[in-house]
């Protein structure tokens, strides 16, 4: 139990202004980090890049639902006016691609906006209400104007002295170990 | 939040040659207001003990929106002939009022799909307000053709969902179209808005002092943490949904003019009710926009956040969509007299001299006339005009639905089935209503939502900007 207490999960450093961090992250990224973040109250412009991240995967989620979507609502318009209740309508034939294309493209951008909205959060792991970072008394300004580096002790590079000092090194102001 | 790729840093060499000049870019916000002013000002607006003059609005407003509940209860009990309904004009205020509250809740996608896409800055300060505006008037506008089904406890017939007869929607119908279009749309607005407000809600929540602000806050932000990894997927969300929006938003209006268009009544049967619904859809929602945030611009103290370049580009935006809102009145006109078709060419003489002739003028002066005035600097710089004028549009706006469905309604092929329409009490009271059921969700949005995205209000700041040493 006492072990379990004293894990550690990485350390954080704040900084005062969006230019320092964004100075700051190039350099953990070329430090060779895997498992860190940048917490701030808006997105940085630009820092994606600084931090070295890959394009977010949110699209293939939103592409997924949008086909699926499509196709739902093809098969709901057939199966419904064409096989399960054929409904004759002006002698017209029971199903086509055009006279229910409203519905299979409202379906489409339905079922895209699901995956575009719970796939932001699955791909963000959210909900999570319980994290170690919600103990830290700094993190609550990242919220409003303060901005802070992690570096999680999952990373192959993290050593506790050595990562304090490098967080020094790039010019933030208090560090805090964070306990898990 | 979506912003633009990184564009290098040097300038290309034809600038050098042409040596342009630099336009200075107007403020969005004034008096260098610092990130943690932004911070205070919203937040501030959810933490102070609730004012006395939303405790008085919120009062009357519940007020109003009970004559709603009179109206359907007395017309639920007893039927809808108590509605001013009856042969030949079988579409009454229900559809007039439905159209009108879909078509304000239009500028509120507009703001924040089509403006994200075109990276129109100036959004951010109004686009919470308005993305609020356009859900609480869809679920407004849901009301009318809910209880126009006559048994609204069949309404639920109108969804794809298996009943006791073994019979399905038909998709043939235009009627069938809108109920996937305005419940998309509904469903679409709520993700939408709900996701912005999510990093606002955790801005919230990291102030709270007391308990339960903390937990109502803590489960609406669900544990949203500001990393860059999570705003990274966020950004992408958010402009994927802008993208998803706005065929969505054209979609809506065009489909929801298909109720009419697709039928062979004179003056419905056209072929320009797609867009003309549409840019009459923006111009209502960008009036009622500034009904809105004019007030509470002034009651919050939002001078620096919401000054007279955002008032200057919504009341050019309704002058723009007002004057082709005008434009299409008289393609109405060219098209008839063209057709050859007496019957279309009746219909449109009938609108503008007919028994109708006051509904069509009020129109006509309030759509096509009011909004002209803001072609002077002068008269957009005077708010209390402004206002008055916005709620011209909105009045305007209401009576050009009305004009569409009574008149083309009310005379058409026989002249031995013409007749008068006037609605009843019930349908006045249940209209009436609606503007209190609308204030009352939009002041419980004022008072324990983020009224202004704190977030990309801090984007679009000058202390953002990483290369401002």
């Amino acid at each position: 139990m006492n072990e379990r207490n004293e894990r550690i999960h990485g350390v954080a450093c704040t900084f005062r202004k969006p230019a320092d961090v964004y100075h700051a992250a190039e350099k953990v990224r070329d430090a060779g980090w895997k498992y860190w973040d940048v917490h701030s109250a808006y997105p940085i412009h630009g820092l994606d890049k600084a931090m070295g991240m890959p394009r977010s995967k949110v699209p293939r989620l939103t592409l997924l639902g949008g086909v699926t979507g499509f196709i739902t609502g093809c098969l709901l318009t057939w199966y419904m006016n064409s096989y399960d209740y054929p409904l004759v309508v002006g002698g017209k034939p029971f199903w086509s691609p055009i006279f229910p294309f409203p519905v299979m493209y409202e379906c489409t951008i339905l079922f895209a906006a699901f995956g575009t909205f719970f796939g932001q959060f699955i791909l963000n792991r959210l909900p999570q209400h319980h994290h170690p970072l919600f103990d830290l008394p700094q993190f609550a300004r990242t919220s409003d104007d303060s901005f802070m580096i992690v570096l999680e002790a999952r990373d192959s590079k993290f050593h506790l002295d050595e990562s304090r000092n490098f967080l020094l090194s790039l010019g933030g102001q208090e560090i805090t170990v964070i306990r898990d | 939040m979506a912003h633009a790729p990184d564009h290098s840093t040097e300038r290309p060499a034809i600038l050098a040659k042409v040596n342009p000049v630099e336009l200075p870019r107007p403020k969005l916000i004034l008096n260098d207001r610092s990130f943690h002013w932004i911070t205070d000002k919203v937040c501030g607006i959810v933490e102070e003990p609730t004012p006395l003059w939303w405790k008085v609005l919120f009062t009357v407003a519940l007020f109003v929106a009970s004559f709603t509940g009179a109206g359907l209860l007395y017309l639920v009990s007893t039927g809808t002939g108590t509605w001013g309904l009856r042969s030949p004009v079988g579409w009454g205020w229900a559809i007039v009022n439905f159209v009108f509250w879909v078509g304000i809740g239009h500028a509120g996608t507009l703001i924040s799909a089509i403006l994200c896409l075109l990276r129109q800055k100036w959004r951010t300060s109004i686009n919470r307000a308005a993305e609020a505006m356009t859900i609480f008037a869809v679920m407004c506008a849901g009301i009318f053709p809910l209880f126009h089904v006559g048994r609204v406890w069949f309404a639920w017939w109108l969804f794809p969902l298996p009943n006791q007869n073994g019979i399905w929607p038909q998709f043939r119908s235009p009627l069938e179209w809108d109920v996937f279009a305005v419940s998309t749309y509904f469903t679409v607005s709520t993700l939408f808005w709900y996701m912005g407000m999510v990093p606002d809600f955790g801005t919230i929540r990291d102030r709270a002092t007391t308990w339960w602000r903390k937990a109502f806050y803590s489960v609406l932000a669900m544990g949203w943490r500001g990393g860059n990894r999570q705003w990274s997927n966020m950004e992408m969300a958010y402009l994927l949904l802008a993208g998803l929006s706005t065929p969505l938003v054209l979609s809506v209006h065009t489909i929801v003019s298909f109720d009419f268009a697709v039928s062979n009544v004179p003056g419905w049967h056209t072929t320009i009710f797609p867009p003309y619904f549409v840019a009459g859809a923006i111009f209502s929602g960008f009036a009622m926009v500034l009904t809105l945030m004019l007030p509470l611009r002034a009651i919050y103290r939002l001078h620096d956040v919401i000054n007279q370049y955002h008032i200057d580009n919504m009341c050019k935006i309704i002058l723009a969509t007002g004057t082709m809102v005008g434009y299409a009145y008289g393609t109405e006109f060219f098209i008839a007299a063209y057709s050859g078709n007496s019957y279309e060419k009746f219909a449109f003489i009938n609108r503008a001299f007919g028994q109708y002739a006051w509904a069509y003028w009020i129109m006509v002066s309030c759509n096509v006339i009011t909004p002209q005035l803001f072609w002077f600097k002068k008269i957009r710089e005077n708010h209390s005009l402004v206002w008055i004028i916005c709620l011209f549009v909105n009045v305007g706006m209401w009576f050009e639905r009305f004009v569409i469905t009574v008149t083309s309604l009310a005379n058409d092929y026989l002249p031995s089935s013409w007749g008068y329409y006037s609605p009843t009490i019930v349908d006045i009271f249940t209209f009436f209503g609606t503007f209190g059921f609308f204030s009352v969700l939009f002041l419980l949005f004022v008072r324990f939502f983020p009224l202004l995205p704190m977030a990309e209000l801090k984007m679009v700041s000058p202390h953002s900007d990483i290369h401002n040493h």
